[in-house]
């Protein structure tokens, strides 16, 4: 027995030794392998890799660098080629996000700050860049605080607010399916809002609530408020939840059949859960924040050819997010025709994006006074399959984001620059 | 040396004190030559502390508590709490965090002292995701999945001198390492007394202990509660030093993110954990930046340190003879 | 009114057998080897994407039988490999282990099959409601409880009426005394952990069903089965089922008056069961000490 102990032990020192050193190896190697280019001007983006929402979180990231790749084929920002550093904010721990956009403003340096999906993330993000003062365009965190309550000066945002997308797809739901309306809610601060836009939009066309439940976040099983709601006798049972609690609640009320005696419905919708939705389950009229078929509307079609080529999918709303999110950035300093934030800020104000990034039929525009995004959104169903495949959602109407948004003063925006 | 460091079986050398207390002091310093920034040096502080603390439980008094983020969480929301609600000031926040976490640990601890083992260990576990469902769904309290934002720490004010940890990182870095020098203090004072020695009886057999005539469960209650209050000051401080507090702060991933990190660094030493917690924060960091298949490099951690490193850095540098 | 209680009663113990199924795995494993399986959850995400990705070939029905036998084989590799070398030790090894085991399986699970939620496919027959006045009974949600009743009562078979149950549960009061008998207890306990985690694999295909596939399906799983363990009691198998079920129900009953309590209630019952009989419901005093 001691002799093969020795020998293990012998073994194990040796292994424990090299290992030692590999580590030290790799641990003294940073400023190494992020020695950049000097001059180059570089994009952070904070947003998540892992976790729950690492779906959105890569699609945003394939939009950046696909605008990464069009920026620097066109000369780079003020002439100086362009970096993205990308960091892992995961889906939920505000500390690794503050953590990782200190990071990327102070050791990486970087001129500009993404992030994040998450909006609480994002708002903790927003903290330290207006802290720091670096410009942070927001590409898909939904909270209506971010523009609004808790806006900066140097923080933008590029997707829609709730009460945008309330406000879009009541009208439809009101006119096409009746008026009593039963919500099943997620219960955090995305989903308070997002029903009492829902609620105020709807009750502004005739409609009413005639009830609803708030669902803990990452509910397995939707039965029992599904029986509920059954019970209820609504039109519309409104699916406020997203991603997979959409997908769960989405999958079992099919399977209880009550798609064919209520219409389902919700307000915002995306490609990531409608695609882990099995096609029976493809249903129900919500609200898209931009989608891939667009006929008829130019550059679109180049854009989806590219992401496809890249990746093998269309382009979701989160890749566009991406994508204008970046292009922001380039077209901030070139209009600026400088870096400093508060430049670059101001030029932002009213600032209307090319045809080749708003990828839409009505103008996408920065608000000023909010620094919000105007673009369209895209009422409709989903469906099992279209004409071409990925064609999940059919899209009935295009609503303009200025019809659907309300006037700056309700944001409760109100934003004070720096001296 | 004194009779009680002598008890302690040489874990601690004046030599390794002064090489961390001028490490740490300077750390902010030498951080940035070797790819780091100052908030990451702070948060190694905040999560050394926190590592040590449980440390005292596990380490010391050989009981596996894999629960501790729940008393970090409530560190963290009650100094949060106090400044958003009730306007405090930077330290009575963190005393009313301490306060919280103190008194949680002394109910819980008095309901689950006389279990041991693995049974110990999964009735933490159960009641740290309490706390964590708690924080996430006790929305108009605690913020819910949004976490507690909209406050932020501010500048504290002695009276004679004004202590600006709100604008500057560094100040920050200074103000958590002088309570963590504060805190880890104690801890030793604690060890070296004839309280610590009887921990460390309890640690290595618990039955002779008993036939002593060693109130067993009373001391392991106080180690408990002496752990998570300790551990909730490092909770404090790392809400102070995000400006947020949100439910992840408190859920199983950094109970065991804790104890890996006192494993890594070596259970049977003081500063064990610290070293410990100092690689695994900086290796999260650097290695989260360059894959975003960090998870499974972290969960190789686990799994390499418990199968080849299981008595940690100190402890194998300790005696290399026996590895 | 009362006819929604009954449904959610209904649908509770439902949702409990579903309970009851993971932690039953995880109970096994638990009672015999003396290790906190934390990476069960992932063998569950495991079981679920390998029936993803076989389906298309072998059909559901072919799946539902392979994929947790892959599972369990996979299981039987890490067992020989990582956990065997912890047996006898500090409980706090096999516990930091399997945590960094659920780490890497959640991180491989989304490198290979990708972050975005698949969609399972299960036979259209299956989806449809019973009927339409119990329209909440679909086809499925029977189906799983068929399931796990064959399940449970293939396993308490196994345990009760063949030698291998006879050592595993031998093995669980006296491990020392068996091997003496002359078992080969490595065998004994990897066979154990086979099992245990071939459930798991099984509840991973049959939660993939009624849940959307997305690598983070297994950390969501894995809460419940512990609280059922600690309420049912340390050391009973049939302790875990009922504590399962009990918070299946529980969780179903508190939906129909306070929604956002369902999993809250849950951790009610554990403290309540902790103050009141800390050992569980059905547990053994002295067990696992």
């Amino acid at each position: 027995m001691p002799k093969s102990n020795a020998r293990a032990g012998m073994d194990r020192r040796r292994l424990v030794k090299s290992g030692l050193v590999l580590a030290a190896a790799q641990l003294a190697s940073p400023f190494v392998i992020r020695a950049r280019a000097a001059d180059a001007v570089r994009i952070g983006l904070d947003n998540p890799l892992t976790g729950t929402y690492a779906a959105p979180g890569k699609n945003e990231l394939i939009g950046c660098q696909m605008a990464l790749a069009g920026i620097n084929a066109k000369g780079g920002i003020l002439g100086r080629p362009v970096e993205l550093v990308v960091e892992d904010s995961t889906s939920g721990d505000a500390g690794a996000a503050v953590q990782k956009a200190r990071k990327l403003i102070e050791s990486d340096k970087v001129d500009f700050l993404l992030g994040n999906v998450n909006s609480s993330l994002a708002l903790a993000m927003a903290q330290v860049s207006n802290e720091k003062g670096v410009l942070h365009v927001v590409p898909g965190g939904h909270t209506d605080a971010i523009t609004g309550a808790s806006c900066h000066w140097n923080v933008f945002r590029v997707c829609n607010t709730t009460q945008m997308e309330a406000n879009a797809v009541a009208g439809a739901l009101v006119k096409e399916y009746g008026k009593k309306f039963y919500y099943i809610t997620p219960d955090y601060s995305f989903g308070h809002t997002l029903e009492t836009g829902m609620v105020k939009a709807i009750a502004a066309l005739g409609g009413e609530k005639v009830g609803g439940d708030l669902v803990p976040l990452g509910s397995v099983d939707f039965s029992s408020y599904l029986i509920k709601a059954q019970a209820m006798n609504p039109d519309v049972i409104i699916f406020l939840v997203q991603g997979d609690d959409m997908l769960n609640a989405l999958k079992q009320a099919v399977q209880f059949g009550l798609d064919k005696k209520v219409h389902l419905a919700g307000a915002q919708q995306e490609m990531e859960p409608l695609e882990g939705l099995p096609p029976e389950a493809r249903i129900g009229t919500w609200v898209m924040e931009w989608y891939w078929n667009q006929p008829g509307v130019p550059h679109v079609a180049e854009f989806v050819e590219a992401t496809k080529k890249r990746t093998g999918r269309v382009p979701t709303a989160r890749t566009w997010f991406g994508y204008v999110s970046t292009w922001t950035c380039a077209h901030a300093a070139e209009s600026a025709k400088s870096l400093k934030a508060v430049d670059m800020a101001k030029a932002l104000q009213d600032f209307r994006l090319p045809p080749e990034i708003a990828l839409g039929p009505n103008p996408v525009i920065y608000r000023a006074g909010q620094n919000q995004l105007i673009a369209s959104l895209f009422v409709g169903d989903a469906q099992a399959k279209g004409a071409a495949p990925d064609d999940l959602f059919k899209v009935t109407k295009v609503v303009n984001g200025a019809e659907a948004a309300g006037p700056v003063g309700e944001s409760g925006c109100k934003m004070t620059w720096p001296t | 040396m004194t009779r009680g460091e002598a008890a302690l079986g040489g874990l601690r050398s004046r030599g390794l004190d002064v090489a961390v207390g001028l490490a740490l002091l300077f750390m902010p310093f030498w951080m940035g030559a070797i790819g780091g920034y100052t908030e990451l040096a702070s948060r190694i502080v905040v999560m050394g502390l926190a590592a040590m603390s449980l440390n005292f439980l596990l380490g010391f008094t050989g009981v596996l508590s894999f629960g501790h983020a729940a008393y970090f969480g409530l560190g963290a929301y009650g100094a949060a709490m106090a400044i958003k609600y009730l306007g405090a000031g930077t330290i009575p926040a963190m005393g009313l965090g301490v306060l919280v976490a103190t008194f949680a640990a002394m109910v819980i601890g008095a309901l689950i002292v006389k279990r041991r083992g693995v049974y110990f260990a999964m009735v933490t576990i159960a009641f740290g995701q309490v706390f964590y469902f708690l924080a996430f769904r006790w929305n108009d309290v605690t913020g819910g999945d949004d976490g507690l934002t909209g406050w932020r720490r501010l500048p504290i004010d002695f009276g004679f001198v004004r202590l600006d940890i709100v604008g500057s990182d560094k100040a920050f870095y200074y103000f958590a390492l002088a309570i963590f020098a504060v805190c880890v203090g104690a801890m030793a004072m604690l060890l070296a007394s004839p309280f610590g020695r009887t921990l460390i009886a309890i640690r290595e057999n618990e039955r002779r202990a008993r036939f002593l005539g060693v109130p067993i469960d009373f001391h392991i209650w106080l180690s408990f509660v002496i752990s998570c209050l300790f551990v909730s000051v490092a909770g404090a401080l790392y809400a102070l030093l995000n400006n947020f507090t949100d439910p992840r702060a408190l859920r199983f991933d950094l109970s065991g993110n804790l104890v890996i990190m006192a494993v890594l660094g070596g259970m049977r030493s003081f500063w064990g954990p610290l070293i410990g917690a100092a690689i695994f924060v900086a290796l999260q960091d650097y290695v989260s930046s360059h894959t975003e298949n960090w998870m499974s490099v972290i969960g190789l951690v686990f799994v390499l340190v418990v199968r080849f490193f299981p008595r940690g850095v100190l402890g194998m540098l300790r005696n290399p003879a026996k590895a | 009114m009362t006819q929604v209680v009954l449904f959610n009663i209904f649908n509770g113990l439902i949702v409990g057998a579903f309970y009851a199924l993971m932690a039953l795995g995880l109970s096994l494993i638990l009672n015999l080897s003396g290790v906190i399986n934390f990476a069960h959850g992932g063998f569950l995400a495991l079981g679920a994407y390998l029936a993803y990705t076989l389906i298309p070939y072998i059909g559901f029905w072919g799946a539902l039988i392979v994929a947790p036998l892959l599972t369990a084989a996979i299981g039987l590799v890490v067992e020989r490999v990582l956990i065997r070398p912890l047996y006898g030790g500090d409980p706090l090894y096999g516990l930091l282990l399997t945590f960094g085991l659920a780490y890497i399986f959640e991180d491989m699970t989304r490198f290979v099959w990708g972050a975005q939620s698949l969609p399972f496919q299960v036979p259209a027959w299956l989806t449809t409601s019973l009927s339409s006045q119990f329209f909440f009974v679909t086809g499925y949600r029977v189906f799983m409880v068929v399931i796990v009743v064959a399940t449970v009562g293939g396993l308490f078979a196994v345990l009760n009426h063949t030698r291998l149950g006879m050592r595993i549960r031998a093995g669980t009061r006296d491990l020392d005394t068996v091997s003496t008998l002359g078992v080969n207890i490595r065998v004994l306990r990897s066979l154990n952990f086979g099992i245990g985690i071939y459930i798991a694999g099984l509840a991973g295909v049959l939660a993939a069903g009624l849940l959307g596939l997305s690598p983070t399906i297994g950390a969501s799983l894995i809460m419940p089965s512990f609280v059922a363990i600690i309420v049912g009691g340390l050391g009973s198998l049939l302790g875990t089922l009922l504590g399962g079920l009990l918070i299946g129900i529980a969780s179903g009953v508190t939906a129909v008056y306070l929604p956002s309590a369902t999993e809250a209630v849950m951790y009610v019952m554990m403290g309540l069961v902790l103050l009141v009989r800390p050992r569980g419901l059905l547990g053994e005093e002295g067990r696992l000490h």
